[in-house]
């Protein structure tokens, strides 16, 4: 049995700052580098392969004294769609979020056409975003399709 | 469009093919009248890859409006060879001029060269993506065969996978209602996202490996090259190889207006005794070459 209280065991609450759940395991790393948090200055909390109902296996992010912004948590929705964003204040959530698919992409993932400027030159990817469901992304340089089962991270 | 690169063929609307049409169109009716349009203008041609016949057609339509051309033919005589990334060379060319055309074996490049550059740049092809000119060339010419755009059947012949001109062609005949005929070797089918588009848009299509019947209810047979490397079996080449040659005697019963296109170059997808029939049209074509880029040219560079 997973009681409250065992799960705060594992990962402690925080007072005030930003809890992202159901982030599947696998994409835990690609979620910590998305958001950058190797470079914040405040205490993070990391929680890997944590048992789960729904993705079997996931990972937790809580980060204290830190609220990203809507535009930046987005950017996880390719890895980690079905992400929850936890507002807390005084160890309560006050706001329950989750993430959305951008209109636009930039940099995150690569092209996966291997004869693309992008993936020959120092050039940063950018994409539109043709079909949020099954994510679709068109390539701004070379106009090509990548799927999501063909993201890989730059 | 003035001062906008122009890379892809999405990149003009509709308004801006019959603008570029009709100001080719003049440029043609009175080819005298201009030939100091682009005086005391310098152009750039850069050629990462060789492609003697877009370059020349470029060349063609800056001289002949009196502008003057800077550049190199391939990559092995510029510094590109030394190592120097794209970003530094169309920074820097696009000090020495006023606009820059570009050939480049990468896809994308274009697109990225317009993001560094301090002047425009017309995309002449970056590898199989976008060939824009060439599409207006097309454009203008089926307009000038046709008296019209509108409700037009165009026979596609060849490689319709990967022939990013025809492709293109379809894109930009959209507006004006067309159907379409695609003749080709199974292995070089239209491919899905282009039927997907034609279906979207309710254009009417249909798909056959046998060029004689449909001929004969095309305004329009545009003809590309079935390329041996294409092939992932050579056999399967060497079945196909003659069945999708245009020969002169395929042309009986066909209608007084159809017009044979090809981009060039031809190897023997067109019998050489076409060439003598005046439903012939890929030199005429290729005239048109130096018109449309007169007339892309100018309007970039707000001379027109």
């Amino acid at each position: 049995m997973e009681s409250k209280d065992m799960k705060e065991l594992k990962v402690s609450a925080i007072k005030e700052g930003t809890v992202i759940d159901h982030i599947p395991a696998r994409s835990l790393f690609k979620v910590i580098s998305i958001l950058e948090l190797q470079k914040m200055d405040t205490q993070i909390t990391i929680g890997y392969n944590f048992e789960s109902k729904r993705l079997g296996q996931k990972g937790i992010i809580k980060i204290s004294d830190k609220f990203p912004s809507q535009k930046d948590l987005n950017k996880i929705a390719l890895f980690a769609p079905e992400a929850k964003v936890n507002i807390i204040r005084d160890y309560k959530v006050v706001e329950k979020d989750n993430v959305q698919v951008p209109d636009n992409i930039e940099g995150i993932v690569k092209c996966m056409n291997p004869k693309c400027i992008t993936n020959q030159e120092n050039v940063k990817t950018k994409f539109t975003v043709l079909e949020k469901k099954n994510v679709t992304l068109k390539c701004n340089y070379c106009e090509k399709i990548t799927d999501q089962d063909h993201f890989e991270m730059r | 469009m003035k001062n906008k690169s122009l890379i892809s063929i999405h990149d003009y609307s509709k308004n801006d093919y019959l603008r570029i049409m009709d100001l080719a169109e003049e440029f043609e009716k009175n080819p005298r009248s201009y030939g100091n349009l682009l005086s005391g203008k310098v152009i750039a041609t850069l050629f990462f890859e060789p492609s003697t016949r877009t370059r020349l057609s470029f060349e063609s339509a800056i001289q002949r409006l009196g502008g003057s051309v800077i550049g190199f033919t391939d990559s092995s005589s510029s510094s590109v060879s030394k190592g120097e990334t794209l970003k530094d060379t169309i920074k820097t060319v696009s000090q020495y001029s006023d606009l820059i055309v570009m050939r480049h074996p990468i896809e994308g490049s274009a697109r990225w060269a317009s993001e560094v550059s301090d002047v425009p740049i017309v995309n002449a092809g970056d590898g199989a993506n976008q060939h824009p000119t060439q599409c207006l060339l097309d454009l203008y010419t089926i307009r000038q065969t046709q008296g019209k755009l509108e409700d037009l059947t165009i026979t596609m012949v060849g490689d319709l996978k990967y022939g990013r001109t025809v492709h293109s062609l379809i894109q930009a005949m959209s507006y004006f209602s067309p159907s379409f005929h695609f003749v080709s070797p199974e292995e070089l089918k239209m491919p899905n996202e282009y039927k997907m588009f034609l279906k979207e848009k309710n254009i009417p299509f249909k798909e056959s490996n046998e060029l004689g019947e449909v001929l004969k209810t095309s305004d329009i047979a545009y003809v590309t090259r079935v390329q041996k490397e294409r092939f992932s079996d050579p056999m399967e080449y060497e079945k196909v190889k003659n069945a999708f040659v245009l020969k002169n005697e395929m042309l009986e019963g066909t209608k007084s207006n159809l017009k044979i296109l090809h981009p060039l170059p031809r190897v023997n997808e067109i019998s050489e005794d076409v060439d003598e029939n005046e439903k012939a049209y890929y030199f005429r074509q290729a005239l048109n070459g130096v018109y449309a880029r007169m007339a892309i040219i100018s309007s970039i560079l707000g001379l027109k």
